[in-house]
């Protein structure tokens, strides 16, 4: 059976049918989750993708975090279920409290939007499980507030509990030390500012994207009891 | 029920903790030299907001204010909130 993939839709989301085609082309049934629904159920994966959702008013996420859906994405995270965010999703979860840490303002103060280099920094996650650490993809940026923080002690349980997924090889926004995706402490949560969705076909510039949403599928499908 | 209808005015300043980097405030202080401003520094921005709201007393008004301020307007893993409470005008 294919492996079943939600994607959650809040007003002002548009990422999300570039996550449906790029799931659905490695095999998986995607649909989209409204935010108003009060179950996640019936789904291997959940997938926030990036946009504005309610405008990024307040702060990116802010709002978004109170809409229905999140209890329903916190009990499936909960329940071991693989839930990934991408970018505005990445600052709708740490909102949320489903990650720690926050995104800032870009250093520099200026929206970003290239292709960037990333390094993986563990294999044991939702979106890197079996991706051998040091390798490096080519993802592209589509940020203003992308700079991730935390505090110090955050940040280094973080780097204790090998929970930093992603770092930058050539820090763009000036995210604490270069980190561009982290996971929760059950590694099943992951949020990354880049993209993976935009780099799953040549004519997209990169086929780099397909090696994240792999390992995502990979996951899902040995995720037992959601 | 009367002393339940008292109505306040509550104003939240919501800034960068100390500590984290602002950006904005920083570019702003690198422009005041131009307009002749050379002895002003510690700048720092955010947001402000009003909203009225009901309640008993001060204390209590000061106490939904704050958690208004602690759930929401303010990310309290970057952000940090000063409220007042005063009586609504016109009330």
């Amino acid at each position: 059976m294919a492996t079943r993939v939600g994607v959650v839709l809040f007003p002002g989301t548009n990422c999300e049918h570039d996550a449906i085609e790029a799931v659905e082309r490695l095999g998986a049934e995607a649909e989209l989750v409204w935010h108003g629904a009060t179950t996640a159920s019936g789904y291997d994966a959940l997938i926030l993708p990036g946009g504005f959702a309610h405008g990024d008013y307040l702060r990116p996420g802010a709002i978004a975090r109170f809409s229905p859906v999140m209890g329903a994405v916190a009990e499936f995270a909960a329940s071991g279920g693989p839930v990934v965010g991408i970018c505005n999703g990445f600052q709708v979860l740490t909102e949320a409290g489903l990650l720690p840490g926050a995104l800032q303002k870009n250093r520099g103060l200026r929206f970003l939007c290239t292709t960037v280099l990333l390094r993986v920094e563990t294999g044991a996650t939702a979106l890197t499980e079996g991706v051998d650490v040091g390798t490096e993809v080519a993802i592209p940026i589509n940020h203003f507030e992308g700079n991730y923080t935390c505090d110090a002690d955050t940040l280094a349980r973080l780097r204790d509990e090998e929970r930093v997924v992603l770092r930058y090889v050539d820090n763009p926004n000036g995210s604490v030390d270069d980190i561009a995706g982290v996971c929760n402490e059950g590694r099943n949560v992951v949020g990354l500012m880049p993209h993976p969705e935009r780099a799953c076909d040549p004519l997209l510039g990169s086929e780099d994207g397909i090696v994240l949403l792999a390992a995502l599928l990979r996951s899902a499908s040995s995720a037992v009891g959601v | 029920m009367s002393a339940d209808t008292t109505r306040w005015s509550a104003q939240v300043e919501v800034l960068l903790r100390s500590g984290i980097a602002d950006p904005q405030g920083a570019t702003i202080e690198r422009a005041l030299p131009a307009l002749g401003f050379a002895g002003v520094d510690g700048v720092r921005t955010g947001k402000s907001f009003r909203f009225d709201l009901t309640a008993a007393d001060e204390a209590s008004a000061l106490a939904q204010a704050t958690e208004v301020a602690d759930r929401l307007l303010a990310n309290p893993v970057i952000e940090e909130s000063t409220v007042v409470v005063v009586p609504a005008t016109g009330a």
